[in-house]
């Protein structure tokens, strides 16, 4: 009796340590961000950091206005895109497909979600950025068009996921109810079942949002990757990519890599927001 | 019994793990080499000191050679104030940079590409510099089709950007349509685009497909048209000592293996054209 006490609190001082060990990995992080980060800040200053329009290291230029802007752009085109898309795959699997068509497009969607990013960003390279020279005759296919429609695809998973979850987890009641009642099946899915599952699916969007956010290898291959201000055709440079551009090659102690880490620190804050954002929706729900 | 059998196949890794220490020991050439060779300087020589000194290294394992990347600039202004034993420099000395010595190690060459549909195959140095700078903006001024030119670059700190950018006189002016993080990229941009124009190092550019590689004012970039300096596009890579100071005999022996023929091979690897 005595022993199996010992060994009980044993297990729950190692469950704590385990627990205690993911804090301490955030707290590095986000301290060693912030005190990375805040020195180019205080160099540059802030209104010029956030607000400038020109970044260029070779004349010590450190504006991320369109790393910004191009990160908000190219978000909300695939989330704009992404999210119908993904949330009407997500209502077909769960209600209306027969089990073994629903059984073959989820493995298909896990399947997605399993390709290394930096394949998605191959094939983009190498047909989506082509295909959108051609279709709209431009000089260079690489621009905000190309990433967003990669991204697109890149959210589909996170969205269909979750958003079949909450839809699978609406009381079959509610669905009857309405069905009785005289509505269609249509006006079912739309008005009673989304409505339901409102929280999954918009945990789902936040997701796909963040997700979106922090991606950098597949985009970096499709994007361009010119600092210019966003345009659906022009060549961008997104906020995770202006950090994996030039992190390499910039000198240790100068500057450009303070700035880079700078743009870590904003990149990190948009997560961060994104994710209070989240958990507000998550606990209005709960109530 | 048990115990035996399950003892041969253990005993069999022990062997077959140790086996793998039979080449090693120590190799005596005679010189026992040791201490450290510090070199300093452009970041676009990275690659050709980083298979020299991993090389010599591996034949002098008493030897550590260390590089600072800190640019051409620095490197010149370390070695002659003495922090470092060679300054690496990706071009030549300047009239005001006296008291050194200036060893050329090899050559820089720069290809300038455009798809293989192109019909434009001579451009001048300043040609080149108006379409990298936004000048011209279509292939028909220079020639060609009637395309928009869409100019591929690589990013800023990149060796071969910095060594286009300062031979044709573009310095942070060029106006890309895509600017991309590795030679590969490049050519495959510019192998999938007909508007396109890009650079690559020499090395990187023989015997690809779907690219061609232009000539400039009527002058092919070969390993012969870089060394006999009628090719345009091209920079020193030098070894920077001080003038009337012995090296350290590590350091010399670095820097006499790297301007040996022995060395050529590995620095023609490293994309740069030798010198001997």
């Amino acid at each position: 009796m005595k022993q199996k006490k010992v060994l009980e609190t044993g297990f729950h001082c190692v469950f704590l340590l385990c627990g205690l060990i993911a804090v301490a990995f955030v707290l590095f992080i986000s301290i060693y961000l912030v005190l990375s980060g805040i020195p180019a800040i205080r160099e540059i200053g802030l209104p010029e950091f956030l607000f400038g329009k020109t970044w260029s290291a070779g004349t010590n230029q450190f504006g991320i206005l369109p790393f910004i802007l191009t990160s908000v752009y190219g978000t909300a085109g695939a989330v704009l895109l992404g999210a119908p898309l993904g949330i009407m795959t997500a209502v077909y699997i769960s209600k209306v497909a027969p089990a073994r068509t629903a059984e073959m497009i989820h493995t298909a969607v896990a399947l997605l979600a399993g390709i290394p990013s930096v394949v998605y960003g191959l094939v983009g390279m190498i047909v989506l950025v082509p295909g959108i020279q051609k279709l709209f005759s431009l000089s260079s296919g690489a621009c905000l068009l190309a990433a967003i429609l990669v991204l697109t695809v890149m959210i589909l998973p996170y969205v269909i996921n979750v958003s079949e979850t909450a839809l699978r987890a609406v009381p079959k009641e509610y669905e009857e109810a309405s069905l009785a009642l005289g509505a269609t099946e249509t006006e079912t899915y739309f008005k009673v079942s989304l409505t339901a599952a409102r929280s999954g699916v918009v945990t789902a969007i936040v997701q796909g949002v963040g997700r979106a956010i922090g991606e950098a290898m597949a985009i970096i291959m499709v994007s361009g990757n010119v600092a210019n201000m966003p345009g659906l055709f022009r060549s961008v440079r997104f906020l995770t990519t202006a950090i994996v551009s030039e992190m390499s090659y910039a000198s240790p102690g100068s500057l450009q890599k303070q700035a880079l880490f700078s743009i870590g620190l904003v990149l990190f804050l948009f997560i961060m927001m994104i994710n209070a954002f989240l958990r507000l929706i998550l606990r209005k729900e709960a109530r | 019994m048990k115990t035996t059998k399950r003892l041969i196949p253990l005993c069999l890794s022990v062997l077959l793990a140790l086996s793998v220490f039979s080449g090693c020991g120590s190799k005596d050439d005679g010189s026992a080499l040791s201490g450290t060779v510090a070199t300093n300087g452009s970041t676009s020589m990275e690659k050709v000191i980083g298979v020299l000194s991993e090389q010599f290294m591996l034949d002098h394992s008493d030897v550590t050679v260390t590089y600072d990347p800190t640019g051409s600039g620095t490197g010149i202004e370390s070695v002659s104030n003495g922090s470092c034993d060679i300054g690496l420099s990706s071009r030549a000395l300047k009239d005001t940079e006296t008291g050194l010595t200036a060893t050329v190690l090899a050559l820089d060459g720069i290809a300038v590409v455009v798809n293989s549909s192109n019909g434009v195959s001579d451009l001048t140095v300043a040609q080149i510099a108006d379409i990298f700078t936004g000048k011209i903006t279509n292939w028909s001024e220079v020639g060609g089709d009637d395309l928009e030119i869409s100019c591929i670059g690589r990013e800023s700190g990149s060796g071969t950007r910095d060594g286009f950018e300062s031979v044709t006189g573009t310095s942070n002016s060029c106006v890309l349509a895509q600017e991309l993080t590795s030679t590969g990229a490049v050519i495959s941009a510019v192998a999938g685009n007909r508007n396109a124009i890009g650079y690559a190092s020499l090395s990187a550019v023989e015997g690809q497909s779907g690219i061609k590689t232009l000539t400039v004012e009527g002058v092919e970039c070969t390993e012969n048209t870089i060394l006999d300096g009628s090719y345009a596009i091209q920079r020193p890579f030098v070894l920077v000592t001080r003038e009337n100071e012995t090296l350290s005999a590590a350091a010399k022996s670095f820097f006499d293996y790297a301007t040996s023929p022995e060395a050529a091979d590995l620095i023609r690897t490293a994309g740069a054209v030798p010198v001997v």
